[in-house]
């Protein structure tokens, strides 16, 4: 099933790709059917830069307890940077 | 039937990539394979699935030829610009997909394109995959000229959350008006469209009086004939391949 379930952020960054080093500035998370992995559908994560070449960009696929897992060192590494006091 | 030809046939195919005015007049890139042999030739307008215009979807045009069709695939994704099919995919899927008017009068242009060529016999049909397998199905409701539909799994047939400004009509709402006959292949283990949600779309087909025939395929889920992936179920595959031809076979023919 295609699920349509896409997200886009805006974001500050810079990602490496095929070409390497780009400025980011989405992110895109979907779960849907995925390129790569042999699975129905994947959390699927893109880091790309708008007005740039579609090659800029930096692609995964999890399955959902990667997602989750992902998510909460994302969280976690977060929150401790907040607390460290460090910008 | 599939390697049912003869060893002494001169039937070939060519394929290429060409361009063609689609929706709103864009000039849009298509993927065209066909016989090398005398015509009239039936025309098929191919509708690629979700993960794009992609070298599976060039090949599976390429066996649609091979089997006497003219195939034309458009690039539904042509307006999202251009790279490697899975960087187009993920800008599309980044801008929620296509538009199901965009689809729809792109595979309408598809069909005036069939019908210019000069070895066309005057029969079309559609075919497509997943998210094609949707869009073959409101290209054939909504589109006259067609002559038989095939739907591969397409989800959102049935009217689910999926309905949103982009896809804003379910085909299912449009059986009453379809006049082609149907082809359904389905896998049994697929979660959209799942079983029940095929069970109404039949039961949609069966009240209206169509002509339909649906195949299901225990042991199979989504994308079954993907041959370069995890989901390919190689015996499902291939007798879903023959479904196709038959149909195909059945409703293109010359009168």
């Amino acid at each position: 099933m295609c699920t349509y379930i896409s997200n886009s952020a805006t974001v500050i960054g810079a990602g490496k790709g095929a070409s390497g080093w780009f400025r980011v500035n989405q992110a895109t998370v979907g779960f849907d059917h995925p390129t790569f992995t042999s699975a129905e559908h994947a959390i699927l994560i893109d880091f790309t830069s708008r007005g740039e070449d579609l090659s800029a960009r930096v692609a995964v696929e999890l399955d959902l307890e990667s997602g989750r897992a992902l998510l909460a060192t994302l969280t976690e590494t977060i929150r401790a940077a907040e607390a460290s006091g460090v910008e | 039937m599939w390697n049912s030809f003869r060893t002494d046939q001169t039937l070939g195919i060519t394929a290429e990539i060409t361009t063609y005015a689609g929706c709103g007049g864009d000039t849009i890139h298509a993927y065209v394979a066909r016989p090398t042999t005398d015509g009239p030739h039936p025309g098929v307008v191919a509708i690629h699935h979700m993960p794009g215009w992609d070298e599976f979807y060039q090949e599976f045009c390429e066996r649609l030829a091979r089997h006497g069709y003219i195939v034309i695939a458009p690039d539904l994704y042509c307006r999202f610009g251009h790279g490697s099919p899975d960087d187009v995919f993920a800008k599309a899927r980044s801008e929620g997909g296509v538009h199901d008017d965009a689809v729809v009068a792109d595979g309408a242009a598809a069909l005036e394109w069939l019908k210019a060529q000069p070895d066309f016999s005057g029969k079309t049909g559609t075919i497509g995959s997943c998210s094609g397998g949707r869009h073959a199905l409101l290209l054939a409701s909504l589109v006259p000229g067609f002559d038989a539909v095939a739907d591969l799994w397409g989800g959102g047939v049935v009217p689910t959350d999926q309905v949103n400004p982009a896809r804003p009509v379910a085909p299912l709402e449009y059986t009453p008006q379809l006049a082609t006959p149907v082809l359904g292949i389905f896998g049994n283990e697929d979660k959209g469209p799942t079983p029940e949600q095929v069970d109404l779309h039949e039961a949609e087909l069966k009240k209206h009086g169509k002509d339909y025939e649906f195949h299901r395929y225990d042991g199979a889920g989504h994308g079954f004939i993907y041959y370069h992936n995890g989901l390919y179920r190689p015996e499902q595959a291939m007798d879903a391949w023959e479904k196709i031809f038959a149909f195909f076979e059945r409703n293109l023919s010359a009168e």
